[in-house]
C-alpha cells in the first residue's frame, strides 16, 4: 500500500486542500514553515522524536529530537532579531551540510525574513553576485568560508553582519564579523514567531539563466503545501507508527545550496515529522553504503550522476552492505537513464523513480508514481493538481500526436510555484506563453500520457543536476589575463551526464600549454565553482562567428555532441 | 615512494583547495571524503599531476578512492612513473 493508492483515483478527486487539512493550514497560528517543521511536530506530542541524524566526514555523530529543532531554530530566530533584522530580510547561509545550516533556515524563517541558501563550494565571484542581487544583509558561515567573504567585503556595502558559527578565538574577527555558537547559548524556550501569511516570502535560491547574471528565484510559505504533499505521495514517507507501519528513516543526499537540499533535504520530510539523515562527507560507494546500512535507512532521494557513480564502483561492493532497509528509491536533477533504473533493480531489488522539477517550480512536477507501471527512462506522468503538457516550440500550442517534441508546459497556478525573480520581473514575465509556464525542457508525450525528456532548449547545460550559464562561465574567462576570447558549451559526460568545455583563443603572448590550461581552469574553479570549471580546455586559433561577429556556440555544441552542425550560411568565413 | 612528491603534492592541495588558513592536513587526510577535494576539482588536481610529471592517468584510474589522501595519489603517481 502507498501513501498515494490509485494514481487514477487521486487525479479524480484532487485538490490541494488535501494538503491544507493534513496540515491544519486555515486554522494554523502561523503559515510559517519554521513553525510547521519544529514547534507543530511537537505540538503534536513528538517533541523528542528524532528530527536528524547527522553524521561529519570524521565520524562523528549528533542526534537532534524535533524539540532540539525547536529550541535551536528559536534560538538563532532570536539571535538574528537582536542584530536588528526584520522580516523579508534577505540572510544568507553559506555553510556545508552541517546542523547549524538546518537550524538556520528554520530560524530565519521564524522571524519572517527570507533565507538564501548558497552551495559552500561558490567561489568569491558566484558569492558576491548573487548577495548583491538580493542585497543581502546578513550572511551565516563557517571559519573554512568566511576568507571568500572577506575578499569580496569592500564591495558589498549592504552586508551588515558576517556570522560565524565556529569561531575558535584563534584569530580577532574582523570588520562586520561576529561569532555565534549555537552550543554555548542558551536556547531560547519561547520565541515569538512572526505571523507570515501564506504568500510571504520565504526560500531565495539562484538559478544560472541563458544570458546575464544568476536570477534569484523567490518562492512564499504556500509552498510547504505542494512540498508536504508531493513529499508524502511521492517519495511515499510513512510517520505514522500507530498504523502499525514502520516509520521511515529519510535520506536526501542533496545540498540544502540547491532546491532540492530545502524543498525534500528540510520542509518535506519534517513538515511530515520525518527523521532525516544527513552526511556531510565527500562522495565514495562505501561511504554511502555504510551510511544506509548504518542508520537503517528506508526511503533515500538522489540524483542520477550519483546511481551512475554508484553503477560505476560495481555490484561487488554492494554485496558487502546489508541494504535491506531500503524500500524506496527516487532521483532527481537530471534524466535518469534506463539502464540506471533497470540497473538499480536488480542491485537493490528496487528501480530508482525519476521525478522531474526545477528551482522554480519548487516541488516535484512529474513522476514515476511508487505503485505506478514504470517505464524506464521515462519522467512519468504530472503530479495530481498539475497540469502538464508538451506545446509546440512556435504557436505554443498543445501536441495532440504523440511521440512530437515540443517543450514541457505547466498551467500556473500550484502552490509551490515562484512568484517572481528577485528584482527580474521581466525574465520572469518571459516564461511565460499562451497562459503556459515554459520550464525550458524539451521533451514528447508518448500514447499513455508518459512524459520522455529530450534536453533542454537553451544553451543551459546541466552538469550533475546543477544548471551553469555559459555566459557566465565565458564572462569570467575573459577576466583570466591568458583569455583573448572564449566560448562555452556541454560535451557528454559518462558520470555527469555532461560537463563544461570551454574553446579559448589566446591573447599574444601566451602559449596553449597544459600549464595555462591548468591556470585558467583553477582561476575558474575559485572564483565561480568546481561545477562551473571547465572540465576540458581546448584552445583554438579563432572561434566560429556568424557575419555580425556573434560566437556559434550551436556550432560547437554540435561537434562536441557528435550531431548534424546544421545552417552555417550566416557563419562568418574563415580567414 | 618519494618524500619529495608527497610534500609537492600537499603543498599543492593546501595552497589551491584550502580554504581555511588554520586548517592544517597531512599525507593521510582524506581529501575527497573529507570534503576537501570535490569530484568536480579533482580533474583540475589530475591535469596537475599529469602535468608536474608528464604522465597521463586514465579516467578509470583517477577514483575518488584513488585521490582520497596525499599518500594514495603519491602511489598512483609513482605507479605510471616506473
Amino acid at each position: 500500500m502507498t501513501n498515494i493508492g490509485s494514481y487514477e483515483e487521486r487525479l479524480k478527486n484532487f485538490s490541494w486542500s488535501i494538503a491544507e487539512k493534513e496540515l491544519g493550514y486555515s486554522d494554523a497560528k502561523t503559515k510559517n514553515i519554521g513553525w510547521y517543521c519544529s514547534d507543530r511536530i511537537c505540538d503534536m506530542g513528538k517533541a523528542e522524536k528524532t528530527a536528524l541524524i547527522w553524521e561529519g566526514h570524521d565520524g562523528t555523530e549528533k542526534r537532534y529530537s524535533f524539540n532540539d529543532l525547536r529550541l535551536a531554530s528559536n534560538t538563532i530566530g532570536k539571535f538574528l532579531k537582536n542584530l536588528g533584522l526584520k522580516n523579508e530580510d534577505r540572510v544568507c547561509l553559506f555553510m556545508d551540510k552541517i546542523p547549524e545550516l538546518y537550524f538556520s533556515f528554520l530560524g530565519v524563517l521564524k522571524i519572517g525574513a527570507i533565507v538564501q541558501p548558497l552551495f559552500s563550494a561558490f567561489g568569491d565571484e558566484s558569492l558576491h553576485v548573487r548577495l548583491e542581487n538580493a542585497e543581502t544583509s546578513v550572511i551565516i558561515t563557517q571559519r573554512k568560508h568566511v576568507s571568500k567573504v572577506r575578499r569580496i567585503l569592500e564591495k558589498s556595502p549592504y552586508l551588515k553582519h558576517i556570522v560565524i558559527v565556529d569561531y575558535d578565538g584563534k584569530h580577532p574577527l574582523r570588520e562586520r564579523e561576529i561569532a555565534f555558537n549555537l552550543e554555548e547559548t542558551v536556547p531560547v524556550e519561547e520565541f515569538e514567531i512572526f505571523p507570515t501569511k501564506a504568500e510571504s516570502p520565504s526560500v531565495l535560491h539562484y538559478t544560472s539563466g541563458t544570458t546575464g547574471q544568476p536570477k534569484g528565484v523567490k518562492h512564499v510559505h504556500y509552498s510547504l503545501i505542494s512540498q508536504y504533499l508531493t513529499t508524502k505521495w511521492v517519495l511515499d514517507l510513512i510517520e505514522d507508527s500507530l498504523l502499525g507501519q514502520e516509520e521511515d528513516i529519510y535520506w536526501c543526499t542533496a545540498d540544502p545550496g540547491w532546491v532540492t537540499g530545502t524543498s525534500y533535504g528540510i520542509i518535506g520530510p519534517w513538515s511530515m515529522g520525518i527523521t532525516q539523515c544527513v552526511l556531510d562527507k565527500g562522495f565514495s560507494a562505501e561511504n554511502w553504503y555504510q551510511f544506509i546500512e548504518k542508520y537503517n535507512i528506508t526511503v533515500w532521494y538522489s540524483a542520477p550522476t550519483a546511481i551512475r557513480s554508484l553503477m560505476k564502483a560495481g555490484d561487488e561492493i554492494v554485496r558487502k552492505f546489508n541494504l535491506s532497509s531500503l524500500r524506496h528509491l527516487a532521483s532527481v536533477g537530471e534524466p535518469l537513464n534506463a539502464e540506471a533504473v533497470i540497473w538499480s533493480e536488480k542491485i537493490y531489488g528496487l528501480p530508482f523513480l525519476d521525478t522531474y522539477w526545477q528551482t522554480e517550480t519548487g516541488s516535484i512536477m512529474i513522476t514515476n508514481f511508487p505503485g505506478m507501471p514504470i517505464r524506464p527512462g521515462s519522467m512519468g506522468k504530472p503530479f495530481p493538481g498539475i497540469v502538464g503538457t508538451v506545446v509546440d516550440t512556435k504557436t505554443y500550442e498543445p501536441i495532440t500526436t504523440p511521440g512530437t517534441i515540443g517543450l514541457i508546459a505547466f498551467k500556473p497556478g500550484w502552490p509551490a510555484m515562484m512568484r517572481s525573480y528577485w528584482n527580474n520581473e521581466e525574465t520572469y514575465q518571459s516564461k511565460f506563453k499562451n497562459g503556459w509556464y515554459i520550464p525550458g525542457d524539451r521533451a514528447r508525450l508518448d500514447d499513455e500520457g508518459y512524459f520522455w525528456f529530450v534536453g533542454r532548449d537553451d544553451d543551459i547545460i546541466n552538469t550533475a543536476g546543477h544548471l551553469v550559464s555559459p555566459f557566465e562561465v565565458e564572462s569570467a574567462l575573459l577576466e583570466a589575463e591568458q583569455v583573448a576570447e572564449s566560448a562555452v558549451v556541454s560535451k557528454p559526460d559518462e558520470i555527469n551526464m555532461e560537463v563544461v568545455k570551454a574553446f579559448v583563443t589566446l591573447k599574444p603572448g601566451f602559449e596553449p600549454t597544459p600549464d595555462n590550461e591548468l591556470t585558467i581552469m583553477n582561476f575558474i574553479r575559485k572564483k565561480l565553482s568546481p561545477l562551473a570549471m571547465p572540465q576540458e580546455i581546448e584552445f583554438v586559433k579563432s572561434l566560429p562567428k556568424t557575419r555580425s561577429g556573434k560566437i556559434m556556440r550551436r556550432l560547437l555544441h554540435a561537434r562536441e555532441w557528435g550531431e548534424d552542425i546544421g545552417d552555417t550560411s550566416t557563419l562568418e568565413d574563415e580567414e | 615512494m618519494s618524500e619529495e612528491m608527497k610534500d609537492i603534492i600537499l603543498n599543492y592541495v593546501i595552497e589551491e583547495y584550502l580554504e581555511d588558513e588554520d586548517e592544517e592536513i597531512s599525507y593521510d587526510t582524506p581529501l575527497i571524503s573529507g570534503g576537501i577535494v570535490d569530484s568536480f576539482s579533482m580533474v583540475s588536481l589530475k591535469r596537475f599531476l599529469e602535468n608536474k610529471y608528464n604522465i597521463s592517468i586514465p579516467d578509470d584510474r583517477a577514483t575518488p578512492e584513488a585521490f582520497d589522501s596525499v599518500t594514495k595519489i603519491t602511489v598512483l603517481v609513482d605507479g605510471f612513473l616506473k
